[in-house]
């Protein structure tokens, strides 16, 4: 069938064309051709009154961005796709890739490496296909898998890790990871454990872009703050009295679907499914008729449900580009790094702000002393739950806390885990003396923002 | 057909919500002609060719060379062309010079033109030609590690300037007569409780303005400050003294100051109702200005001083009715105001023959919602900037006695601009270049400061370090720009989105960036 050629035949010209490019070069690289590093040798063999003091220019560094450095990319989404393009571009040749997802039509307006055929298939995989077929000498190895199912020994093996995530909780997890994997030797930092990531956002036309030398510089927690938490509509506007069309949405979303269970027992509402979108969308329009309200449309349905956020092709591209310009900067030593956070605009004109964020002393993740906590004796445990979910420096998702009592390790709650939780949950309305706890022991929280378990200090107050 | 439309939302469903359908359609029927496929060529059009404008034509008379793989006209063309379906792209073997000596007005047919890595006669011949046709035009270079655009637009209108922090237009220091009866409707005292509790604060604040109205006298900021007290105290305590613990009476407090700001035209927009644009208005006006000018003759008449009402107000704590009541009561004074505007835009167009359905009521309501946010960008042609006549001075000297400012970067590459038309090359290109060149190069400098008068002081590092780069073109600045001038590009077809105003200045070594007049 002639469409099925189509991208076929569309395929086998772009390899040609590149093959076109190709020149048999005389040191043993069959890929490289004449001039095709030239741009990035400039920066590598020539000194200059701005680069970085350590810098030596010399012909090695290019073999050991093209032979030896190893960059991670987490996430081959918006920022990912370009990233690895810009990467791959500007000389590093060994790549791997984490991504979790696979392809969606609506990513096709900016996630350049992937094209219509391929919806349904692993970013990574894709991704990887994409960039080792197109630029002679790359190879960039995908993970079609969650960054919480690798271990150290996986990220150990990075120079750099740049991250191109759209979750806060994803950054956080990264973050700790990192930190995980600090040395520290009699109290000092050994520089060689250190990996630094460079971590960058989007959302419509605003983003940033940012370095973090781990156990050295401000961490994603140190600055938690910058990520205010979702906002939520309250149940009482969702369920008796409404006023935007997005109410309505929500009351559909979350009173009527589990009510109805439209599509049968235990079938969960999916964003991803029209039928199911379409359920909500008229359900809502019923809710907003009652009431007198306009502005109920397919595409505010959507973005409501699946908590859409727009994006476009320009502000990945400009905030892909600049994590990657860091990347070659503490690659080559060829300049001093962004010191360390920049936030970028183009809605009125183009606004960058470069600033140093600073590290918190009593940072949750990377201040390495135990936490205080502060509560009365006869305080219940649930506070101490909302206490870890609402702060605005731990922000924490569900987390299980356990302590040693009468000698012996307790789980206090847990959530995850279903039987666990029914068991526990009693806790909650206990006090803390109740308990068996005591004033300055130790409380251990583990939660999916970090990889490592915190701890905290329970301070007894009056 | 009916599957490409819907399979169309889909793939731009993220951007959709940004520009809307209207937005999309301008792009769709764009056609945006680059000249130059080099890195920062190709990614400025990948970043258009993604979103789906209509078509686009590379200009590029450059042979494939070693360092730019794939990145010249025809290879461009079939590579940008393959990422996205909807688009047509064409391209002329034929270097702009060229085009320029045998058929300058092949640059007519295009929405916007882009030049990247332009020398400078080139630049300025193109940029002549284009001001006349009045196509908008994007200068963009990647200089090492310095990224410049400049954009050349005589006028670009904005109506839907989407502003990040725009103010509500409710109208409580000076209600309208259909607000104020509405008002009167309400009687806190003698509400039950639950009324009580879900009472919009915009009546709130409404009702205790009244009560404090009489010491209410704007002139005296310390009674104006005395009067917003005697609001919270108001507010704060029932008439048994007994406090409020309401979550609407708290909104009305975090409210109160920001919802006493006078209603009154923004400068930038009375200015707008001063230009002659706005005044002298011809069969040949575009229909913003004659939009303008029906607003500006309500503002001096049915609106006492004031724009249309917006017609919005922000979400708060209430019963369902009562707040679609009072959203009905702004949404009909918008409709009603909108309507009078349209009385004055059928007059003007009248008045010089031109049927009133050449601007549309959609238009006009569209008009009058945005009223507040409306701009007008333009800029100083590339031949007033280059002119010894009408440099920029001011501007030039006051940035530089900030040793930080990124001006120093226009300056150097105004340098490096005359280095290319005095030895037909850039400096420092090859490795035995570099040293001699400084010289050179610090030669064309003082001759630039010269020639334009300007008495600043160039430090010999940036000269060294122009030097250095060679010309280079690194893909990651390269992609910085692409994405950046991509999104102007857009902004500058579709009419949303404020675009920059006139030259924008990339600092890769510091991840700074500076917008300057020139």
């Amino acid at each position: 069938m002639a469409d099925a050629d189509e991208p076929e035949k569309k395929r086998r010209r772009v390899v040609e064309l590149t093959e076109k490019m190709v020149v048999d070069g005389g040191d043993g690289h069959n890929c490289e051709w004449e001039g095709r590093w030239n741009h990035v040798k400039k920066f590598l063999e020539r000194s200059g009154p701005f680069t970085h003091p350590d810098f030596e220019p010399s012909t090695e560094s290019l073999q050991f961005m093209l032979d030896t450095c190893k960059i991670l990319v987490i996430g081959a989404g918006g920022l990912g796709c370009e990233l690895l393009k810009d990467l791959a571009l500007s000389g590093f040749h060994n790549i791997h890739v984490v991504d979790m997802d696979t392809i969606d039509v609506s990513n096709l307006n900016r996630q350049f490496l992937f094209r219509g055929k391929d919806v349904g298939r692993p970013k990574a995989d894709v991704a990887a296909d994409f960039i080792n077929s197109r630029i002679p000498g790359c190879c960039v190895i995908p993970h079609f898998k969650k960054i919480q199912d690798l271990d150290e020994t996986f990220y150990r093996q990075f120079h750099i890790i740049v991250c191109g995530l759209d979750s806060v909780v994803a950054r956080r997890w990264m973050n700790g990871m990192l930190l995980s994997l600090l040395v520290y030797d009699d109290g000092v930092l050994d520089p060689g454990s250190i990996i630094p990531l460079i971590d960058g956002g989007t959302e419509g036309f605003k983003g940033n872009a940012r370095v973090i030398l781990p156990g050295m510089t401000a961490c994603i927690d140190c600055t938690l703050e910058l990520y205010p938490p979702q906002v939520n509509f309250p149940m009482c506007t969702i369920a008796s009295m409404p006023r935007l069309p997005e109410h309505c949405i929500e009351y559909a979303r979350m009173l009527l679907w589990p009510k109805e269970k439209p599509f049968g027992d235990g079938v969960v509402l999916d964003g991803d499914d029209p039928e199911h979108i379409q359920w909500v969308y008229q359900r809502s329009l019923e809710r907003a008729a009652e009431f007198n309200i306009t502005g109920v449309t397919y595409r505010l349905t959507q973005g409501v449900v699946k908590r859409i956020i727009p994006a476009v092709a320009s502000t990945n591209a400009v905030i892909a580009a600049a994590c990657a310009t860091e990347v070659f900067k503490i690659a080559s030593s060829a300049f001093i790094p962004l010191n360390n956070y920049m936030v970028f605009n183009d809605v009125d004109g183009l606004y960058t702000y470069t600033f140093e964020a600073e590290r918190k002393e009593n940072c949750s993740a990377c201040s390495q002393v135990p936490l205080d906590m502060h509560f009365s004796p006869t305080s219940k445990l649930q506070e101490v739950l909302d206490y870890l979910t609402e702060s605005a420096s731990l922000q924490m998702k569900s987390p299980a806390i356990t302590a040693t009592v009468e000698g012996k390790n307790k789980t206090l709650y847990l959530q995850s885990v279903a039987s666990i939780e029914q068991r526990t949950r009693p806790n909650l309305s206990k006090t803390l003396k109740e308990l068996g706890l005591a004033d300055r022991q130790e409380l251990a929280v583990a939660d999916v923002t970090t990889p490592q378990t915190m701890l905290f200090r329970l301070c007894f107050t009056s | 057909m009916a599957a490409t439309k819907a399979s169309k939302e889909q793939k731009y469903d993220r951007q959709l919500r940004l520009w809307g359908d209207h937005g999309q359609e301008t792009l769709e029927n764009a056609h945006v002609c680059l000249i130059n496929a080099t890195a920062t060529g190709t990614e400025i059009l990948k970043n258009l060719v993604l979103p789906g404008i209509g078509a686009f034509t590379i200009v590029d008379g450059h042979t494939v060379t070693g360092e730019d793989v794939g990145n010249k006209a025809q290879a461009a063309t079939e590579l940008l062309q393959e990422l996205n379906s909807d688009v047509s792209g064409n391209f002329v073997e034929e270097s702009p010079d060229k085009l320029l000596d045998n058929d300058p007005e092949f640059f007519h047919r295009f929405t916007i033109v882009i030049g990247v890595q332009l020398p400078e006669s080139t630049c300025l011949r193109l940029g002549s030609v284009l001001w006349s046709a009045a196509v908008p035009f994007l200068v963009c270079k990647t200089y090492g590690l310095i990224g410049y655009m400049r954009l050349v637009v005589q006028e670009h209108t904005v109506i839907e300037s989407h502003p990040d922090n725009a103010l509500e237009d409710l109208r409580l220091d000076q209600p309208f007569a259909e607000f104020k009866n509405h008002i009167q409707s309400y009687d806190l005292d003698s509400m039950d409780k639950k009324d009580h509790s879900h009472t919009p604060w915009i009546i709130v604040v409404a009702k205790y303005l009244e009560k404090c109205v009489f010491v209410c006298v704007l002139l005296y900021n310390e009674m104006f400050f005395s009067s917003l007290q005697c609001i919270r105290e108001g507010i704060l305590k029932n008439e048994n003294g007994v406090p409020e613990d309401e979550e609407n009476f708290e909104e009305a407090i975090k409210n109160v100051n920001t919802a006493l700001n006078p209603t009154k035209v923004p400068s930038a927009v009375e200015d707008l109702f001063n230009s002659v644009q706005c005044n002298d208005i011809t069969s040949q006006t575009l229909s913003f200005w004659v939009m303008l000018r029906a607003v500006k003759e309500f503002v001096l008449n049915e609106g006492n001083g004031s724009l249309p009402v917006r017609g919005t107000i922000p979400d708060m704590i209430a019963d369902s009715q009562k707040f679609i009541n009072l959203q009905n009561v702004y949404r009909q004074k918008a409709m009603q105001d909108a309507a009078t505007v349209s009385k004055h835009v059928e007059c003007l167009l009248q008045s010089f023959g031109k049927p009133p359905e050449s601007i549309s009521e959609k238009d006009i309501k569209l008009f009058c919602k945005n009223a507040s946010f409306l701009r007008v960008v333009r800029c100083r042609s590339l031949a007033e900037e280059y002119s010894v006549d009408s440099v920029n001075k001011d501007e030039i000297t006051s940035c530089m006695d900030n040793p930080d400012s990124e001006m120093v970067f226009y300056l150097m590459l105004r340098a490096v601009d005359r280095f290319y038309q005095q030895h037909s090359r850039y400096p420092g290109v090859y490795n035995y270049q570099v040293e001699d060149d400084i010289n050179k190069l610090k030669l064309c400098v003082n001759n630039l400061l010269q020639e334009y008068s300007l008495n600043v002081n160039i430090k010999d590092d940036y000269i060294h370090e122009f030097c250095r780069y060679g010309a280079a073109e690194p893909h990651t600045v390269a992609a910085f720009l692409g994405g950046s001038a991509a999104q102007e590009a857009i902004k500058i077809i579709s009419h949303q989105f404020v675009p920059f105003s006139n030259t924008f200045i990339y600092n890769a070594m510091s991840q700074t960036s500076a917008t300057l007049q020139l």
